[in-house]
């Protein structure tokens, strides 16, 4: 085996070019567990830890250019207030020492369909930024995710960041586990309200074969709330209960040891009955005198 | 190939260590710490807890060409037996340890959240320690042994 130690992005994609198969090594946290237990030896580590471009934040054209190294705790700590369902799905991720470690390009690159970071970027019509030394090129997340820990990610092309908007509205992310921490998700569920455009975008984690939104509840929602943005009013429990149906049927899930089918989907449709709840409170609490 | 790094403020230097080895286990075989323990290799008992340029990390989770001219700092490397780490010696006084194999990686854990957060509540305690399993404790002793912890480190006496 190689280990291969760029220490900047030129060199990292030309190694990528030159051994395809090389396995690009960010935090290590998904890496190491399939290095440690015999499940994985790839011909070459490509360690992505002193490639200084890709592990740092800024604000570009109004977006946040969020660098695919970047770990989770740094999002908690420095993006909370800019990406608030990004960050709180990254609360939950692991523990203290995963989220020292773990990134949100290693989540997008292994593209489990459990991913927390997937359902709030999906909810946020997030933009994956890939390059090789044949270019750099931008993927619609929606278009990302192609099956089972399979993305549009060509062998030679590395994450470089993660384009998206800074919350224009109330974000929530909520995720079903057996506890608090170290729980890969039965199901998990992400709502982004965009006043702006009047929109709702939603994301869907652990509900098929990958992390995906559901576009009939985004226009059921939008259509209830179209007259609300202006002079928010309290969402009667019927419409909750609706986006909440909409967002179960949009699930495709599976039994598998962490919960059945049946199980996700009911859970799907309380998740997104909830975090809509209180992501529409914040919205009215925003505008405390429209909605007393 | 060759690793070489700083470790508890000094330079080591660990050779014929395979590509895909763990930091951990080049500690543990290769330099002779045997303080942060292997025990799942996966990440989820928290007890590798090591140091990484001052940030806590599984060392298990870490392969050992990554911490390459870096800094680790272990349990080995927070206190000496002559002065034990605050930690250490409120572990000790609280009955924090029964079999000890949890134990160096909640020592680092906790001297962490403890720098940071010099007078942490409860869930802060379990949530900083959410990361690192015990299997005999029950945890309550090692919870007293961090608020003991912060207290000493904070110069006050306690009871
Ligand atoms: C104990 C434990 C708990 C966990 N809990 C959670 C959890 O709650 N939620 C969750 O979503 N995940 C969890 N995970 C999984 C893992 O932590 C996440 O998927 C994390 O985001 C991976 O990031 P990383 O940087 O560590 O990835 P790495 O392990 O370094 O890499 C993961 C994959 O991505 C590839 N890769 C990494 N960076 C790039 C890049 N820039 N370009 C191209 N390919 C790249 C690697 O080749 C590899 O295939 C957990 C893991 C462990 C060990
Ligand atoms: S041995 Fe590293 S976390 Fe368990
Ligand atoms: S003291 Fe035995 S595992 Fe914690």
């Amino acid at each position: 085996m190689d280990f291969i130690r760029p220490t900047s992005l030129a060199e990292a994609l030309r190694a990528k070019a030159e051994v395809p198969e090389a396995v690009p090594i960010a935090g290590g946290t998904d890496v190491m567990v399939e290095l440690n237990f015999d499940r994985r030896r790839p011909p070459a580590l490509l360690d992505l830890n002193a490639v200084g471009e890709i592990a740092k934040w800024s604000e570009v054209d109004g977006r946040i250019r969020l660098g695919a190294a970047v770990p989770y705790v740094r999002v908690i700590d420095e993006l909370g207030d800019r990406l608030p369902g990004l960050a709180m799905a990254a609360r939950t991720v692991g523990s203290p020492q995963i989220r020292n470690r773990g990134t949100v390009g290693g989540n997008l690159a292994a593209a489990s369909p459990a991913g927390d970071s997937h359902p709030p970027l999906l909810a946020s019509d997030a933009v994956v930024e890939v390059a090789s030394v044949r270019g750099t090129r931008t993927i619609p997340i929606t278009e990302f995710y192609l099956g089972v820990k399979r993305s549009a990610l060509e062998p030679d092309e590395l994450i470089t960041a993660v384009l998206l908007p800074p919350a224009d509205g109330p974000q929530q992310f909520s995720k079903v586990g057996t506890r608090n921490a170290m729980v890969i998700a039965v199901c998990s569920f992400a709502v982004a309200l965009h006043p702006a455009s009047g929109t709702v975008g939603t994301g869907l984690g652990s509900a098929a074969p990958t992390p995906r939104r559901a576009p009939e509840a985004e226009d059921y929602i939008a259509g209830e709330l179209s007259a609300l943005w202006q002079s928010p009013a309290p969402l009667a429990d019927s419409v909750l209960r609706r986006f909440g149906e909409l967002v179960g049927a949009a699930a495709q899930p599976i039994d598998d040891v962490r919960g059945s089918a049946a199980y996700r989907r009911h859970a799907l449709a309380v998740l997104a009955r909830r975090t809509l709840g209180w992501a529409w409170h914040d919205y009215c609490e925003g505008r405390v005198t429209a909605c007393a | 190939m060759r690793v070489k790094f700083t470790v508890n403020g000094e330079e080591r230097t660990a050779d014929d260590v395979w590509e895909g080895e763990s930091l951990l286990y080049v500690l543990r075989e290769r330099l002779g710490l045997p303080g942060a323990k292997n025990a799942c290799e996966q990440g989820e008992c928290g007890s590798c807890t090591v140091y990484l340029d001052d940030t806590p990390v599984c060392a298990c989770l870490v392969a050992a060409g990554q911490v390459q001219d870096r800094e680790v700092r272990t349990v080995e490397g927070l206190g000496s037996e002559e002065e034990l780490d605050p930690v250490q010696q409120a572990f000790i006084e609280r009955g924090a340890v029964q079999c000890g194999f949890c134990t160096p990686g909640l020592i680092v854990a906790a001297h962490d959240l403890i720098r940071r957060n010099p007078c942490p509540k409860d869930a802060e305690i379990r949530e900083a320690l959410a990361g690192n399993l015990c299997r005999c404790t029950g945890y309550e002793k090692i919870i007293d042994a961090v608020h003991t912890a912060a207290a000493h480190s904070r110069g006050e006496a306690t009871s």
